[in-house]
């Protein structure tokens, strides 16, 4: 059990909606970015002497280039359907948590400012004057949403409160007034290439590592190529999955699966990132410069297609924006996706009989699996509206024998953020992510208690940080979470594998 | 001409410019923004046509509201359609002859008025009691409610218990659509139910009614799910690509 300075909320058998108790988070607030976190993304480096005045300018600007921006200011008539929705209302008390009242934070200054009835009844509509206190609340409570966008779901006019905490959030950084874990890591990515810093020479040393094991596993040389020219596919994936586990044996999955399936792959060291934290940020140009990089790589080692990792944001960025934000892909082969996801690829080898799976391999586990909530309400997988939560459980179901679903109410499209992504999986905000995760364990516990759940997989870098982080709080074990392809990875059985020895059951960890 | 139709004449003219203009112009201002990235709520159609369809879901079944909040949606919905019909049945005092579809929903629309003012008082109930329904609400979420319950009430009223003279009072409106404004009966009742309407008109464009207009521009609803297939790229975007 982690040691914790705050009180670690105790499992219910359903998630409570708990009466509202004020300021229980408004402690909680992330460390500020330093001049050198800032000035490389383009913003000031600190907060600027005439702050009042360029926050309005921002808004102003945002509510002319983003429309979801200026019809959610103006749409809400607070009919309080999303007031329960929010895990970290869930899990903290805070009103200030709950969409609407965090939407609102921002709201009230837009209406002070920007509409008549603001202007002249500012009491009636509950319009505020911009202080250092209501920025000081800003920069506190947009920085405990994790933009999962469960409350849009819910939202009769489809106001997504993460359109309203990533302009937040850029309005903070046009001022000087950003965040250091999310800053920092932007920077990493434009000077190195990934969100942890990994230069190329490490990258290349952790595959050979890994080929070298895999090689010792399976007695196959499944390779892992770095920066190689005129192959098929372009992997990019999460940094994480070079470097922890169980992220890492999510990449011997991938790598296990492009083997067999005879298809020749690389990893970039330029685009050794899947993640893409400008868009937490809610930084176009941001986003934009981090997604080029793929462009470019993907230009330079002359691949045909793109396929990315187990990412739920970078998926997002991928899916959604990456046509938009680097497109036109029209130099890659027209007959697949740009970009596609591992378990397409992965789904699509399966159906047409290109793995050779050992289901028993995984017999030692029962599976659950969490949904990611950007994979979820953000993207899609296959060709179909929600191939994003089918292919997936497709896909553990034909490498596993035992696998349960969590209550209706936690997965799919009303699944439940895992407490850590939008830029918050940062041990400054640890009080926040263990709170926050709690709706998620609660669906967790019942499986294990009432299924027999050992095991619950994820496909993104975040989920399974934060999960490996915070579960333990919580009295389970770290290694209870799993990527989908490390559960893949198992039941390969390679191509020859076979021939040297028959204890392929075994996990290779 | 007394001086009390004077000033409503000049009441609904003002609200009526004041509505059409001010709506008109936040109609503008959402269009004209863009959405630059795709951002539909999802699974979502993959098809204009599906969005359409998920659209109209939305809009007359509330769909989203009712995944989420029942006793909302309940009372919502009612107060809604309820206005709906009511709306409907008033269409008769803009035209002559009225027409058939009208004339059919009259006895429904009268009913619907008591619907409304139920639903109404659900939301507002809800509003009080649910602690946190009660923290987001400012003082205008209150007045709303009572405002549309008020314009309801005395509908309802004239209907049921004192009715008033609405020969003169179609007369009245009709006038007003032809620039030949005859006498609006001086009835109390009438009186306030017109003024509290006028005072809607007014507010809707600088209130939360606005979402009304708001949610056939709301990107999360109304994008088709086709990022991959087509290069969405808004105006402001484009200069990016130049450099």
């Amino acid at each position: 059990m982690a040691k914790a300075d705050f009180e670690v909320p105790e499992l219910q058998e359903y998630t409570e909606v708990p009466k509202y108790v004020e300021g229980t988070m408004a402690h909680s607030s992330p460390y500020v970015a330093k001049p050198d976190h800032q000035t490389p993304l383009g913003f000031p480096g600190a907060l600027v002497p005439d702050w009042e005045e360029k926050t309005l300018e921002a808004m102003g600007d945002l509510l002319g280039k983003y429309r979801s921006f200026q019809v959610y200011l103006d749409s809400c008539v607070k009919c309080g359907a999303c007031t329960d929705k929010c895990h970290y209302y869930l899990g903290t008390s805070d009103p200030k948590n709950m969409p609407v009242a965090r939407q609102d934070l921002l709201r009230k200054v837009y209406r002070r400012y920007f509409t008549f009835a603001g202007k002249f009844f500012p009491k009636l509509v509950g319009a505020v004057d911009l202080t250092r206190e209501v920025l000081d609340e800003w920069y506190s409570y947009f920085h405990q949403c994790s933009q999962c966008r469960r409350c849009s779901v819910f939202c009769p006019y489809g106001i997504d409160t993460a359109e309203i905490s990533m302009a937040a959030r850029e309005i903070l950084d046009r001022i000087g007034y950003g965040q250091k874990y999310c800053n920092e890591i932007i920077a990493k990515v434009h000077k190195i290439g990934n969100n942890l810093g990994l230069p190329g020479p490490a990258i290349q040393n952790i595959l050979d590592g890994l080929e070298e094991d895999v090689l010792d596993d399976t007695g196959v040389a499944v390779k892992f190529p770095l920066d190689v020219k005129g192959v098929d596919i372009l992997l990019v994936t999460p940094s994480a999955d070079f470097f922890a586990e169980p992220h890492i044996d999510g990449l011997i999955g991938y790598a296990k699966v492009f083997h067999e399936c005879g298809v020749s792959w690389t990893v970039s060291t330029k685009a050794s990132e899947a993640g893409n934290f400008g868009m937490f940020i809610g930084s176009y140009e941001n986003m934009r410069r981090v997604s080029m990089r793929i462009r470019e790589a993907a230009i330079e080692l002359g691949v045909k297609r793109i396929v990315f990792g187990e990412c739920g944001h970078a998926w997002r960025v991928a899916y959604a924006f990456l046509n938009t934000l680097a497109g036109p892909f029209d130099f890659l082969d027209p007959n697949y996706p740009v970009p596609q996801h591992i378990l397409e690829f992965t789904w699509d080898a399966i159906q047409q009989g290109k793995l050779n799976l050992d289901k028993s391999a995984n017999d030692d586990k029962v599976l659950t699996f969490h949904d990611s909530c950007n994979v979820a309400r953000a993207t899609r997988m296959g060709d179909k509206p929600g191939g994003q939560f089918e292919i997936p459980r497709n896909v553990i179901k034909a490498v596993c024998n035992n696998y349960v679903d969590m209550e209706a109410d936690t997965i799919k499209e009303r699944t439940f953020c895992c407490g850590g992504g939008g830029g918050l999986l940062t041990d400054d905000l640890m009080e926040l992510r263990v709170k926050g995760a709690i709706p998620r364990i609660n669906a967790l516990n019942n499986v294990v208690q009432e299924h027999g759940v050992t095991h619950m997989a994820a496909i993104c870098a975040i989920c399974k940080s934060q999960f490996t982080k915070v579960i333990p709080y919580y009295g389970f074990e770290m290694d209870q979470i799993v990527s989908v392809h490390q559960l893949v990875s198992n039941a390969i059985l390679l191509t020859g594998q076979g021939e040297q020895d028959d204890d392929d059951g075994e996990d290779d960890e | 001409m007394s001086f009390l139709t004077v000033v409503y004449a000049l009441l609904f003219y003002s609200a009526t410019a004041v509505l059409v203009i001010g709506v008109g112009r936040k109609i503008y201002i959402f269009a004209k923004a863009p959405a630059p990235l795709k951002i539909p709520t999802t699974p979502a159609p993959t098809t204009q046509t599906g969005v359409i369809m998920r659209m109209f879901r939305e809009v007359v079944f509330f769909e989203s509201l009712f995944k989420g909040a029942k006793w909302t949606w309940l009372f919502g919905w009612v107060f809604h359609m309820g206005l709906f019909l009511v709306l409907l049945r008033h269409v008769r005092y803009f035209q002559d002859p009225v027409w058939f579809p009208i004339e059919l929903i009259q006895p429904f629309g009268a009913y619907a008025g008591f619907a409304m003012v139920a639903g109404l008082a659900g939301l507002f109930g809800r509003r009080m009691l649910v602690d946190r329904v009660r923290y987001i609400s400012a003082p205008s979420d209150y007045l709303m409610l009572i405002l549309l319950m008020l314009i309801g009430l005395s509908g309802l009223m004239m209907t049921f218990v004192a009715h008033t003279d609405i020969v003169a009072v179609k007369k009245f409106f009709l006038g007003l659509m032809t620039l030949s404004i005859s006498e609006l009966p001086a009835d109390p009742v009438l009186l306030v139910h017109l003024a509290l309407v006028a005072l809607l008109m007014l507010i809707f464009p600088i209130s939360k009614l606005l979402h009304a207009p708001g949610i056939f521009f709301s990107p999360t609803r109304n994008q088709v799910d086709n990022p991959r297939e087509r290069r969405h790229l808004a105006e402001w975007a484009k200069r990016f690509e130049q450099q």
